[in-house]
């Protein structure tokens, strides 16, 4: 199963609302994404702690729906 | 023993943890041949964990880290990360430095 990209973006969104995302499409086939988050809201958080933030706001989707999606995150 | 304990006593008994999908020999999965491969590259004597053995694991693991994909990467206990965490630290020299200062390598 295939999640859209801007889906993805607006499940992201939602949860922080503040964040700009750039996605791409590794493989054009709606399954293999890149994503480049950056928000205000991982500001003193660890790696960790900022990719958890992104996993919870795709609501279990990540290791589901969503097979691959690398995250590099940023605070801003 | 239920999965946790057994997830507890594999961080415990292995100073480098990765639990993955496959074998460090025989990895069947990108992300988890990616992490293999650079612990193999930095020397780094491992225990892999293959998920795809033991359905109970797979999904123990992620409730355990509180981490939805595989691989996961414990060092001396601590989960360092998944496949792009810690491909970041070593494209900044941070994972070997961690396994320098955890006296691994």
């Amino acid at each position: 199963m295939a999640l859209p990209v801007d889906e993805i973006k607006k499940l992201i969104k939602e949860s922080i609302p503040d964040a700009s995302i750039e996605i791409k499409d590794l493989m054009g086939d709606n399954n293999h994404y890149a994503a480049i988050i950056k928000s205000s809201k991982f500001n003193n958080l660890s790696k960790i702690e900022q990719h958890k933030l992104v996993y919870k706001s795709l609501k279990g989707k990540m290791g589901n729906e969503l097979h691959a999606l690398s995250i590099t995150t940023e605070g801003k | 023993m239920d999965v946790k304990e057994k997830i507890k006593n594999l961080i415990n008994e292995n100073d480098v943890c990765l639990f993955m999908k496959g074998t460090p020999d025989s990895p069947q999965c990108g992300f988890s041949m990616a992490v293999s491969n650079l612990l193999k590259h930095l020397n780094v004597n491992f225990k892999g964990i293959n998920v795809l053995d033991d359905e109970d694991l797979r999904q123990g693991i992620k409730n355990f880290s509180d981490w939805p994909t595989i691989p996961q990467l414990y060092v001396k206990n601590e989960f360092v990360g998944g496949c792009d965490i810690v491909k970041e630290m070593f494209e900044k020299g941070e994972l070997k430095k961690l396994l320098e200062e955890k006296k691994i390598i």
